[in-house]
């Protein structure tokens, strides 16, 4: 793994907000039923006939300024291996502060550890050499880019270099690494 | 594992470390961050194709200690590339499903009362198999009637051909593509085809009506209309609906519902009337260009407004679009057309549309498919009974159809209906015909009538409550079936192979269908041992490696000529032998030649009704997946879609929940929530088809939601090919509250007396 600052940029004009990420992950991931650590939410503006509708495929952001990891009293919420943000449920206390601190609702404490869970960019599989997250592999519209933000020659990078994109709740101050693709 | 006994396994894995350091306190801050494995990877991963949907998509299935972990695209198919769209990639929640068929079961108590015994498959299939002889011998074997949907009818379909029954039925016909399939027919002699033969991922102006790709996942279909977007294609939908796909347009039509083939005329009108059709390739191909040129003069977009309200100068504009776009046009033919009984008339103008611009057999039109040259299985030839189905008493009903009609079936099983009732026995395959043809009710009737029903299934589905025998089929990861070879870019063959074996006491469909063979009488249709050498057999005819195609799931052929301009060869299987923009045959058999409006076949809602339309989400298929645990977790209720001003009317909020009511007074027998939106034309309500399920063991969905079908009391047949539009049915709003506050009332006062 040679990247030292993983980001996603999810294409809005393609995303059809189908959920294949959604159940990919689930699978992947083997999540506890009835939760999941991706989630599609469509925004909608205007009035009958007038209207204009984005689809978001979201996550964790894995933030470079991440409050989820300033409130860990433990240490199990940490800065993983480039720049992510990970949980070690091993640490983990389920004490919530971190569900809490969490701008975009990305956490959750999963009933069969007690520990907090959420997107981990699909850490075992980068570390095993796959160079894809579970939702980016299967996604039918091949919406859902990552790689090295660090990286100009990157997918991600150019992307972010050629279009017009923005993150999620930029007030917040957590400096996301998803961004969407208008 | 409790979070504690976690916390506990995971200190004894990182004791060696700690003891290294000479530390023996657990305290949490000294142990490292290992990245956690959630274990999904498979020890063996075994390739397959899927079976959520009847696309086929090509996977790779994971399986690990046994069981199947997770499923991801085949890199290598065809259809998948590698990708999955959600209910693929939830194939595990039907085969891990606890409301399985588990074991063969028979009826105890009347037909219906949901009483059943578990038995052995011996005493199962012998009854079944006395009771195909028995109607054999009263009534001929036509008597016996088949309805199948999915990959594995194709054993059932081949017992049937070899016991003698032309009455072989899919719902997928005269319920769904049938209409296209004729239209498509009548104009080039080619139907389009599944997968479609559409060139999407080439379009430079795609027009969509009524097809909500996006929501209908057909993978490979949804995966070009992401590619079209990316590559800058001009995205038309006319949809009362504002679909995902026309949220990715540069033009929304909303279309007033039912009068989709007004637009199309008014195109036609504005194309032709501006001389911006493509002259060469009609002046090539076409026949009856001139009748056509005159039949649509009166067709304005001026007098398309008074029907559709769409504004003339969009109508217009959008032609314009596509004739800049052309022959790189595609105006999709969609896939579930029956609508409002003028189907095949409204499919045959999509097919004169795309004419005129020129796109049929060419790049970003319809290309030229081919397919992989697979041998049939040599059997001795199929028993004749003879005949027509019986859905076609007198060849004058329905003259074009080219397939049996389903409810055509149905109806002949109820006497007086279509005379004295001619069928005795049904097999129903994978089907759910209560939630499937309309008019249940009318389904129920003949159900009643029949001497026998037997039902091959997979989950507990309403048609199962009501069988005298049900066989619990394995579920495609656990099964071979035939061969899939389609028509597509390139040619190739696909293989379903066993991933695990059966669960329970369930059994693959070429097992059922050749143990019933054999015990009447028909075992020379059946000498293989089992599916693997049927297609071992068919693959060493083809030269071709079955160990191969085992190890890669496909086995690619060359590609061939895929446009007109790439030297594909233009044949058209007409009358005329040309591209028939005024249909002979039609005009023969007393229908219009040319598509043409009529507005008595346009009703308007009554006062206070709206109009009835369901679909699809991208997470289900109708009603297959609605108990699936996985593909539930992210939509386990339908709603009913009400424009916000109609809500306002009404007083409904978001998230209140109501039953809907017919204009013939059928009540929905659950309630759902209402979802007040913009999205959806103030004249219609809209729902996702699947839910509102009456069956009790399906456990996850009983209950849930509404079933559109319940309220499709009234359909309307496509006199050319018997087709059922369905979209003619309309609604009104009963508050959840008012009704089961009534009920209670009704209870008590029942109660008293």
């Amino acid at each position: 793994m040679n990247a030292s600052r993983y980001g996603m940029v999810i294409d809005t004009r393609t995303c059809v907000g189908c959920a294949a990420c959604v159940i990919g992950c689930k699978a992947e991931n083997d999540v506890a039923e009835d939760y999941s650590r991706d989630w599609i939410r469509t925004l909608l503006t205007g009035e009958y006939p007038s209207l204009r509708m984005a689809i978001h495929s979201e996550r964790c952001n894995h933030c470079d300024h991440a409050p989820c990891v300033q409130v860990c009293p433990t240490g199990a919420s940490h800065r993983g291996p480039a720049g992510t943000v990970q949980v070690n449920p091993a640490k983990c206390s389920g004490c919530k502060a971190c569900v809490a601190a969490c701008p975009y609702d990305a956490r959750f404490i999963d009933p069969r550890s007690g520990a907090a869970e959420k997107c981990t960019f699909c850490m075992h599989r980068l570390e095993k050499g796959l160079h894809t997250t579970s939702c980016q592999e299967i996604c039918p519209t091949r919406s859902i880019y990552f790689g090295d933000l660090d990286d100009p020659s990157s997918q991600v990078s150019r992307l972010l270099a050629t279009r017009e994109w923005y993150v999620l709740k930029p007030d917040a101050g957590t400096r996301p690494k998803h961004f969407y693709l208008k | 594992m409790k979070r504690r006994e976690f916390i506990r396994v995971a200190s004894v894995g990182v004791a060696g470390t700690a003891a290294l350091g000479g530390v023996t306190t657990d305290w949490y801050g000294l142990y490292g961050n290992p990245t956690v494995d959630p274990g999904t990877d498979g020890d063996r991963v075994v390739p397959s194709f899927c079976e959520l949907c009847f696309w086929k998509c090509g996977i790779l299935a994971h399986v690990k200690d046994g069981r199947v972990t997770k499923i991801k695209g085949n890199p290598r198919d065809p259809l998948s590339q590698g990708q999955l769209c959600p209910r693929g990639a939830g194939g595990t929640g039907l085969l891990y499903d606890p409301d399985r068929l588990k074991r063969p079961m028979i009826r105890r108590d009347r037909r219906g009362s949901q009483e059943f015994q578990e038995v052995s498959w011996d005493d199962a299939l012998d009854v079944v198999a006395e009771n195909f002889e028995k109607i054999k011998a009263n009534h001929g074997a036509s008597a016996l009637a088949l309805f199948l949907h999915g990959y594995g009818g194709n054993w059932m379909r081949h017992l049937f051909q070899a016991y003698g029954s032309p009455n072989i039925a899919a719902p997928s016909y005269a319920q769904c593509r049938g209409p296209r399939d004729v239209g498509f027919n009548l104009t080039y002699g080619w139907g389009v085809g599944s997968p479609e033969r559409t060139d999407i991922m080439h379009s430079r102006c795609l027009v969509l009506i009524g097809s909500h790709l996006g929501e209908n996942m057909h993978n490979t279909q949804v995966q070009e209309f992401a590619e079209a977007v990316r590559r800058g294609a001009t995205v038309i939908t006319v949809d009362p609906r504002y679909s995902v796909a026309a949220s990715k347009s540069a033009e929304w039509m909303p279309i007033k519902p039912g009068t989709d083939l007004a637009l199309l005329l008014a195109w036609m009108h504005v194309i032709l009337g501006e001389g911006l059709h493509d002259r060469e390739y009609l002046a090539a191909y076409g026949y009856g260009f001139e009748q056509l040129q005159e039949h649509v003069k009166p067709y304005s977009p001026e007098w398309a407004y008074t029907r559709t309200g769409l504004d003339p100068d969009q109508i217009r504009r959008t032609a314009r679009m596509m004739v800049a776009a052309r022959p790189a046009t595609l105006i999709h033919p969609g896939r579930h057309v029956t609508w409002y009984g003028n189907d095949t008339q409204r499919s045959r103008a999509i097919a004169i549309l795309n004419a005129l611009l020129g796109s049929w057999g060419r790049r970003g039109g319809f290309f030229v498919p081919s397919s992989m040259d697979i041998p049939s299985y040599e059997y001795p030839g199929y028993l004749e009974e003879g005949g027509d189905p019986v859905d076609k008493p007198d060849p004058s009903d329905y003259p074009l159809a080219d397939e049996a009609l389903a409810q055509g079936i149905c109806e002949a099983t109820i006497p007086g209906v279509r005379g004295e009732s001619r069928i005795k026995g049904w097999m129903v395959y994978g089907s759910n015909l209560p939630i499937t043809l309309p008019n249940p009710e009318q389904t129920a009737r003949a159900i009643q009538e029949l001497e026998f029903l037997v039902t091959v299934d997979v989950l507990p589905s309403e048609i199962v409550g009501w069988s005298d025998v049900v066989l619990p089929e394995a579920t495609y990861l656990e099964r071979c079936d035939e061969l899939f070879n389609p028509p597509w870019r390139q040619p190739y063959v696909a293989v379903r192979q066993e991933v695990v074996p059966p669960m329970y006491d369930s059994k693959p469909g070429w097992w059922i269908a050749r143990e019933l063979g054999k015990r009447i009488g028909l075992p020379e249709f059946f000498p293989w041992e089992d599916s693997m050498e049927y297609a071992k057999t068919r693959l060493e005819l083809a030269g071709l490696d079955c160990d191969v195609l085992r190890e890669d799931g496909v086995i690619l052929g060359e590609p061939g000529p895929l446009y007109f301009e790439e030297g594909a060869p233009p044949v058209f299987h007409t009358d005329s032998g040309r591209i028939e923009l005024y249909s002979q045959r039609l005009a023969a058999h007393g229908f219009d030649p040319m598509p043409t409006w009529h507005d008595e076949e346009v009703e308007d809602p009554p006062p206070g009704y709206y109009r009835l339309l369901f679909g699809r989400s991208p997470v289900h298929t109708f009603g297959r997946t609605t108990n699936n645990r996985l593909l539930s977790e992210v939509m386990d209720e339908n709603e009913v879609w009400v424009n916000r001003k109609v809500a306002e009317r009404w007083g409904l909020d978001h998230g209140e929940r109501v039953y809907l009511q017919n204009q013939d007074g059928v009540r929905s027998s659950f309630s759902a929530p209402v979802k007040v939106t913009e999205r959806i034309h103030p004249d219609a309500v809209y729902m996702v088809h699947g839910y509102g399920r009456n069956a009790p063991k399906l456990r996850r969905v009983h209950g849930r939601g509404i079933d559109d079908n319940e309220l499709i009391t009234r359909y309307k047949v496509d006199p050319i090919m018997g087709g059922t539009g369905m979209n003619v049915n309309f609604v009104t709003f009963l508050r959840a509250a008012d009704v089961e506050g009534a009920e209670r009332a009704d209870g008590r006062e029942e109660g008293a007396s």
